[in-house]
């Protein structure tokens, strides 16, 4: 966004130029909600401009969920298909808890990132379009041909398309509206949803905070001028009423949140490798650590950030490793160390698609069993996963907390979707007590060992270094209670067990979970992670044609709560929804015998001995609730997920 | 700590009641072979600690696996037996958790040079004040004769039965190779004293120091340093002011002594790859180099109350105020 070369154009007044006299005479639509995407080639600033219209549209009093729309490459060629890069904004008069079904809006940069959102199915059928122009006049007759077929196309496919001179207009102010041309859009997208042009103009003041006046006064008015084009040549605008927000609100993505969570918490080593989708809550966190006494340590790999965790939380206060798919891979035998030598550690798995290197920038919820169940031999540990923004900052406070009541290592599912996704919750109540240190470091009496396991519980005071009179060694070997190598049967069943009953001892302090619907009926869904939004919504719907159902969201994976399974049992049908593969039984090889369930499926069928389908859609891209109304209507009508 | 003797006899003389001895750092009695070196090794540490005064719960020993990586359970301090190649980065976890502490790492060859190789580059780039000591035997024993990346050439192993296919890899000349290194000695397990006053140096620089030290493995290779063993004349000694002290009467024993200023880096790179003769001592020292910790470490104490403050300001940027 940054552009030093414009300065010719800097002098122009901006009063002159600000529309507050502009007679509005356009028809207005009020409206619930509205999906709307801004959509660029990379690096021209569509990303931007989303993020911005989510701001303003929070500030002025909406419910908001925004969703990145990355290409995977860093500069994909412009002009292409798989290059789209942009924002999907989800505005509304309520709380917003999820992306929502098809776009309503499309404002689109060139016709190829365009189609690019066409294809992947993001756009309502007979949705408004709003298409950069500039390339009906362009010298190479291929790209006026492009550019023209693909318009013909989409306005007989039934979509209403406004070719728009975004850069004719520019023109008019600055001499290089490359840069900038998304706040010209801005201020289109504010004028069309008829936004306070006031919050609007210091909104672009914040983004540019620090860039220069010059550079803020351009933005600001290209911004204008937007707004302006909006309100005279168009003939139709949106009104979103807004909601009245009682209490201040932070408006984060997740992976920010999880950042402050982890601040918040109390620990203050963070040790990561750079790994997408999770990386920039490192590089949030590498900025501002330090202000609360915290540091990002950057390992030479996954397996040395585990392990520089691992020591850092033996020595003191819980550490946290921050990762992906792949990182988690990596880390499952340092994990298991940490469960074999109870050492409180907590590793935050940012989900992407898999397995290998998968779909690096795309959401997938496929790391559920390896979270649980990874690392050789018996390896227990708390898991659990953030549903909203406000869990991805919860629930690293929780993390710590557990990590260090019960020496155990504690991992904190979220994913690409959460990563990236805005949605306003209510600004924490901080509380001093959860920045506290996190062990007695007085003298040990004598006779007392490392390993005291208590025979009901398996839980015991951890010694730590520094520690006098608590001298031991602590090894990844199977060991007694004094810390001493044993390789006896017994001894090695006495570790095993009380690592185990840790675990029920934590499940003991978990609280069932509140079924969203009716408290018995025809269908349960079942949930874990990003999707709940979407699967509330979904259940909503169908509740409202009259269908009795209800979906449970669980946070706590492993260990479950108790209750979970008498929950199910209060339904003719179970079904998970999820984002892992799970087969599809009309397929023709597949059967009962051999299908492979998604995640949690497996998970509630071994556990609760009950016939538990599923639904998944594993494509790289948030759920809609549309699809999941149309998944429930069919296991309501033919009792079967895929039809 | 609890003395039958000095409870039973209190009129044995007590110089200090409050020092520690040698047995104040014993742990388990050691496991290791008849005549292994790695024995060799846990008594100069003990010595080390016991003439240092180390406070034992300011002590840590971190491993990874194999023979070498047992040396923490010998110990009367804190340990931490680890995975196999991962001793160095929990040992950084540590120091950077607490730099009060003093940290010391036992590794071998298979668990330094091979499976924990990339973490080996990067300790010694973040140059962490730690004293680390790879017991190079030049053989896998825990696991019974496998070859291992310093196993010479031809070297007949479970996993080489024709003979060891390549070169082997030289520690001293990997590690003088890598970069912001700020110590590096060899030493060899047969030489108590001389072993000894290099744990002692290696422990007193600031910064992390790198001890490779020859170790015999009377089990799966008993004959493989004999030709050093025996003659005093493959063994070049390197003495300096700045560098390795010795006693003269050990010093005679050796024909080839020579005067080796260990801040000389390219000096010591030709000492490294010597063929005919193994050099013991200090090969290159540089207390002027930046340790990770100085700069990641925050010296500044802040309270709760300064964490929640500014904690607070990261909301201020963003927060939305209620609508009305």
């Amino acid at each position: 966004m940054n552009d030093s070369t414009a300065t010719s154009e800097l002098d122009g007044s901006l009063a002159a130029q600000t529309p507050t006299s502009a007679v509005d005479q356009r028809r207005v639509d009020e409206i619930r909600d509205h999906v709307v995407e801004v959509i660029s080639d990379s690096g021209e600033g569509a990303q931007k401009c989303g993020q911005s219209f989510a701001s303003i549209a929070a500030k002025t009093g909406h419910g908001v969920w925004t969703v990145e729309i990355i290409p995977a490459e860093i500069e994909p060629p412009a002009r292409s298909i798989e290059g789209a890069s942009g924002n999907r904004i989800r505005v509304g008069s309520y709380y917003v808890n999820n992306g929502g079904d098809e776009a309503d809006v499309v404002i689109a940069f060139n016709e190829q990132v365009l189609l690019g959102r066409e294809r992947a199915g993001g756009l309502k059928p007979g949705c408004t379009i709003l298409l950069e122009n500039k390339w009906r006049h362009h010298q190479d007759p291929a790209i006026v041909t492009a550019y023209t077929s693909t318009c013909e196309q989409l306005m007989a496919d039934g979509y209403q398309v406004r070719e728009i001179p975004m850069e004719q207009v520019c023109l008019q102010h600055t001499n290089n509206p490359q840069r900038g041309k998304n706040m010209f859009v801005l201020g289109m997208l504010s004028g069309l949803y008829r936004q306070d042009l006031e919050v609007a103009r210091a909104q672009v003041a914040f983004t540019f905070r620090g860039k220069g006046e010059q550079l803020v006064k351009r933005n600001l008015r290209l911004l204008e001028a937007g707004y302006e084009w909006a309100t005279q040549n168009l003939e139709f605008a949106f009104e979103i009423p807004s909601v009245e927000r009682k209490e201040a609100q932070i408006v984060v993505n997740g992976n920010t949140a999880l950042a402050l969570g982890i601040m918040a918490s109390g620990m203050e080593i963070c040790a990561m490798y750079p790994i997408t989708p999770a990386t920039s809550a490192s590089h949030y966190l590498s900025d501002v650590f330090e202000n609360v006494g915290g540091m990002v340590h950057q390992a030479e790999d996954e397996i040395a950030a585990c392990a520089f965790a691992i020591g850092a939380s033996y020595a003191g206060k819980c550490a946290v490793t921050i990762t992906s798919g792949p990182g988690m891979a990596l880390k499952q035998e340092l994990i298991g160390l940490a469960t074999m030598a109870e050492i409180p550690l907590v590793i935050v798995d940012v989900q992407r698609g898999g397995p290998s290197t998968g779909l690096p920038t795309k959401v997938e919820q496929g790391d559920l069993l390896q979270a649980i169940f990874g690392s050789h031999g018996d390896a227990p540990r708390v898991v659990m996963a953030a549903a909203t923004i406000e869990d991805c900052f919860y629930l690293p406070i929780a993390a710590r907390k557990i990590a260090e009541a019960f020496n155990l290592p504690v991992v904190l599912l979220t994913d690409a979707n959460l990563a990236t996704a805005q949605q306003p919750f209510a600004r924490p109540q901080l509380r001093k007590e959860w920045f506290a240190a996190p062990v007695d470091q007085s003298a040990i009496p004598e006779g007392e060992r490392p390993y005291d396991w208590d025979d009901t519980t398996g839980l015991y005071r951890r010694f730590t270094p520094g520690q006098p009179g608590g001298m031991h060694t602590v090894t990844g070997l199977a060991h007694d209670r004094s810390s001493r190598v044993a390789y006896d049967p017994a001894t090695n069943e006495e570790g095993l067990k009380h690592r185990s009953l840790k675990l029920a001892a934590f499940q003991k302090t978990l609280t069932v979970p509140e079924v969203f619907g009716d408290p018995q009926g025809d269908l349960l869904v079942v949930g874990w992670g990003s999707t709940k939004g979407v699967i509330e919504e979904a259940v909503a719907r169908v509740r409202a044609e009259g269908q009795s159902i209800a979906s449970l969201h669980l946070t706590y994976l492993q260990p479950m709560a108790s209750g979970i399974g008498d929950i199910l049992k209060r339904y003719r049908q179970v079904m998970t929804v999820e984002m892992s593969w799970a087969d599809r039984l009309e397929d023709d090889l597949i059967t009962y015998e051999n299908r492979r369930y998604s995640n949690l499926a497996w998970l509630l069928r071994a556990r609760y001995l009950i016939d538990v389908d599923c639904w998944s859609e594993v494509r790289g891209q948030p759920l809609k609730p549309r699809m999941v109304t149309e998944v429930i209507r069919n296991k309501l009508a033919q009792g079967v997920s895929h039809v | 700590m609890f003395d039958p003797i000095k409870t039973l006899s209190p009129s044995v003389p007590d110089i200090d009641d409050d020092a520690y001895s040698m047995d104040d750092f014993e742990g388990v009695n050691a496991r290791w072979c008849h005549a292994c070196g790695n024995n060799a090794i846990l008594t100069a540490v003990q010595k080390l600690c016991a003439e240092e005064q180390l406070a034992p719960e300011k002590t840590v020993f971190v491993s990874g696996i194999g023979c070498s990586s047992r040396l923490p359970h010998y110990m009367g301090t804190y340990g931490f037996h680890a995975l196999h190649g991962r001793a160095l980065p929990i040992a950084e976890g540590i120091k950077i958790r607490r730099p009060d502490l003093h940290v010391f790492v036992n590794t071998g060859d298979g668990d330094c040079c091979s499976i924990g190789a990339g973490h080996w580059i990067h300790a010694m780039r973040y140059n962490m004040n730690m004293t680390v000591l790879l017991h190079d035997n030049q053989i896998y024993g825990l696991t019974k004769k496998q070859i291992s990346p310093t196993s010479p050439r031809g070297l007949v192993s479970s996993t080489s039965p024709r003979g060891a296919y390549l070169e082997p890899l030289n520690p001293l000349a990997a590690t003088l190779g890598m970069s912001n290194i700020s110590f590096v000695a060899n030493a060899v397990d047969w030489l108590p004293s001389v072993l000894y006053e290099i744990i002692h140096q290696a422990f007193h620089h600031r910064g992390l120091s790198f001890v490779r030290i020859v170790q015999r493995c009377p089990r799966y290779l008993p004959h493989q340093f004999d030709e050093y063993m025996k003659d005093p004349e493959r063994i070049l000694l390197l003495t300096h002011a700045q560098g390795l002290h010795v006693q003269d009467a050990v010093a005679r024993r050796f024909k080839h002594c020579m005067e080796h200023d260990p801040s000389d880096l390219d000096r010591a790179r030709e000492l490294a790859t010597n063929q005919e003769r193994l050099p013991v001592g200090i090969l290159y020292r540089n207390p002027g180099v930046l340790c990770y910790e100085d700069v990641r470490t925050s010296v500044e104490h802040l309270t709760a109350a300064d964490k929640v403050k500014a904690l607070e300001r990261e909301f201020d940027k963003f927060t939305v105020q209620p609508t009305s």
